[in-house]
């Protein structure tokens, strides 16, 4: 087998079961969000399917895909098809750039746990986050529905305004690692100093700030409480998707938790060292381990999201539009400015 | 022909046909959405040429940005009374006129630039320069070209002033 | 087109492929019985009584006008970022005076109120 055809083998196998374990990783942190926040609102949460409701997922994903399929009369149907897949994509792409593992031997295979490494790969992110606003625009823009149109405009808005700071915060940690490829800002993070702080960009000084920044404005970008506003069910019944039903509701659905994910990725890559982690063992050990690694650490972030949701209360739209322009882009331009000053300071 | 030839030619048609696509749509969302997928494609040419970063940046500014612009300007008229009003207004001769122009300076440049105009195959060192595109963007910008950066400054704030003042008088008639 | 690309096209590809598959082979089990209150919008029973295709408030326009200019300044600030250890303090001086004519603008259309919502 020629080189090529080896490769393009390896990166279809790579491919499909990296969106295999994503869509099983997205029925499970469903069940985890409804386990948790019914534990912190003291209910049982699923508990009848399965062992402590552990076959809920399933169940919830095979009554999505049998549910009737609507086009509602008045929709434009070209848009309102294509809107659920516009979204879905570029959600999952962007996981494509996230380093997972270190290269792994397997006898004489060897694996590299990471679909490709771009020279642009935070670039890429955000080149491909700021496409997803058309999922949402779209779909509520072609359901043709007050509900939606309203909703799918809303939303729009407060992604673009959170794009701002997400992009303003990502600025500071380049300016320490000097490269925007993700795969090399991982492999700087590697070591410790003084023996026990691992070299993690979080413990770098100024850049706290920036994974705050990070963090609040992502949490923002994907639509989550205390900013879920498109779909603030006591005003606009269910935002965006209003009208949609069945798998094309559920690719939404998958969308919302998918791009939870890939956050939670991306900001464990950027400033918690990525797949950094004690390592031992045999040589197959080494290999996974750092998956494991980097696995947990998205599980603590994705804990911390079912944690906001079961705690915090919604923003209303103007006190939005306030904290993401009043608060978050003053504070990450000003973030910039100080790093680059400490930057230029230690050099 | 190669694989790059073929790739190209297809983004070449995709660009070219969804451009067609973009002026002949009655419906002004469809029109975008077809601007959208020329844009695409011509950062896909952009990757072709190993230019990543203009690639990424195509897509970030002009998808990510604009064209959320235009999407909010359709709704914001109204939809039903423009469908069904002429699509062709007083400007069109002026318009042609301008693009006629163009056309010509177009057809200028490639005859008389002939050859010259075609850029020279990338090899040896300069490899390695394609590979650090954004880098060597950086040094450039900032080194070489920096008037016309400090300078673009000055129109993002002209944008600024402007946006904020064309709005202020639609939100004054709105009270 | 760089080799790295390869797979990024490869996985759009198969991330188109997967929900097209699901709705067309689902398509074959799951019911359909459309009448006419079912396609009707949802306006919690009542039936519409405009076209929600209006017109909606500038403050949309604004807040999309404002997001392209500080994202172009965004844009500007990746390559100065990866570069700062070369560009050094002149680097510096100069991103200075690019973001202070843009802080300038941004606390101009503050004071103007342009970021209020209401």
């Amino acid at each position: 087998m020629s080189e090529f055809s080896s490769f393009l083998l390896g990166t279809t196998i790579k491919c499909i079961v990296v969106i295999a374990v994503l869509i099983g990783a997205v029925a499970y942190t469903t069940w985890l969000e409804r386990k948790v926040v019914a534990h912190l609102q003291i209910r049982w949460g699923p508990s009848r399917v399965g062992w402590h409701g552990l076959l809920q997922p399933i169940a919830d994903v095979l009554k999505l895909l049998l549910k009737e399929d609507m086009t509602p009369g008045q929709a434009s149907k070209f848009l309102y098809v294509l809107a659920p897949l516009i979204a879905f994509v570029p959600a999952a792409l962007s996981i494509t750039v996230i380093p997972f593992g270190n290269v792994a031997h397997f006898g004489s295979q060897t694996v590299r746990f990471q679909i490709t490494d771009l020279n642009v790969g935070i670039l890429f992110i955000f080149a491909v986050t700021s496409v997803g606003v058309y999922g949402v625009a779209l779909g509520g823009w072609a359901s043709n529905n007050k509900y939606s149109l309203m909703g799918g405009l809303r939303s729009s808005a407060q992604m673009i305004s959170y794009e701002l700071s997400l992009g303003l915060s990502v600025v500071s940690v380049l300016l320490v690692t000097g490269t925007l490829s993700l795969g090399q800002i991982v492999d700087l993070q590697g070591g410790r100093w003084f023996g026990i702080i691992p070299k993690w960009n979080i413990f770098v000084f100024p850049l706290f700030i920036s994974f705050f920044t990070y963090f609040v404005s992502a949490i923002a970008e994907t639509n989550r409480l205390p900013f879920d506003l498109p779909e603030a069910e006591n005003e606009l019944v269910a935002g965006f998707h209003t009208e949609y039903s069945s798998m094309k509701f559920g690719m939404f659905f998958l969308t919302e938790y998918i791009n939870m994910i890939t956050v939670s990725a991306i900001a464990t890559t950027l400033f918690f060292g990525g797949w950094h982690g004690p390592t031992f063992g045999p040589l197959w050990l080494r290999g996974i381990l750092p998956l494991f690694w980097f696995v947990s650490k998205i599980v603590a972030f994705l804990l911390f999201y079912i944690w906001t949701r079961g705690t915090l209360p919604r923003f209303r739209y103007d006190q939005l539009m306030a904290f993401g322009w009043k608060f978050l882009v003053p504070l990450s331009l000003a973030n910039v400015v100080l790093t680059s000053l400490v930057v230029a300071w230690r050099a | 022909m190669t694989f790059d030839q073929i790739l190209f030619y297809c983004l070449a048609a995709i660009a070219i046909i969804s451009a067609l696509m973009v002026i002949t749509r009655r419906n002004p969302v469809h029109s975008a959405m077809f601007l959208i997928t020329t844009l695409f494609s011509v950062a896909g040419i952009y990757l072709q040429l190993h230019a990543e970063f203009l690639a990424a940046v195509q897509v970030i500014v002009y998808v990510g940005g604009i064209m959320v612009l235009f999407l909010f300007v359709i709704m914001l008229v109204n939809l039903e009374v423009v469908s069904t009003e002429r699509r062709f207004n007083k400007q069109w001769i002026i318009a042609l006129i301008a693009s006629a122009v163009l056309l010509v300076e177009f057809g200028y440049v490639i005859v008389r630039g002939g050859k010259s105009s075609l850029l020279p195959p990338v090899t040896g060192p300069a490899q390695d320069l394609t590979r650090k595109n954004s880098e060597q963007i950086g040094l450039m910008l900032y080194q070489n070209y920096m008037l016309p950066f400090e300078i673009a400054s000055l129109l993002l704030l002209v944008a600024i002033i402007g946006a904020v003042i064309l709005a202020k008088r639609r939100l004054a008639s709105d009270k | 087109m760089p080799k790295n690309y390869i797979p990024i096209l490869m996985f759009m590809a198969l991330g188109c492929l997967f929900p097209l598959v699901t709705l067309a082979l689902l398509r074959l089990i799951r019911p359909s019985d459309p009448h006419k209150a079912k396609l009707s919008p949802y306006e919690c029973g009542v039936d519409p009584v405009y076209q929600p295709r209006e017109r909606y408030t500038v403050r949309y326009y604004i807040v999309a006008i404002l997001f392209v200019v500080f994202d172009v300044e965004t844009v500007f600030l990746f390559p100065w970022a990866i570069r700062y250890d070369v560009l050094g303090l002149f680097g510096l001086m100069e991103m200075l005076v690019f973001l202070g004519i843009l802080v300038v603008g941004f606390i101009w259309l503050w004071k103007q109120g342009a970021l209020e919502w209401v």
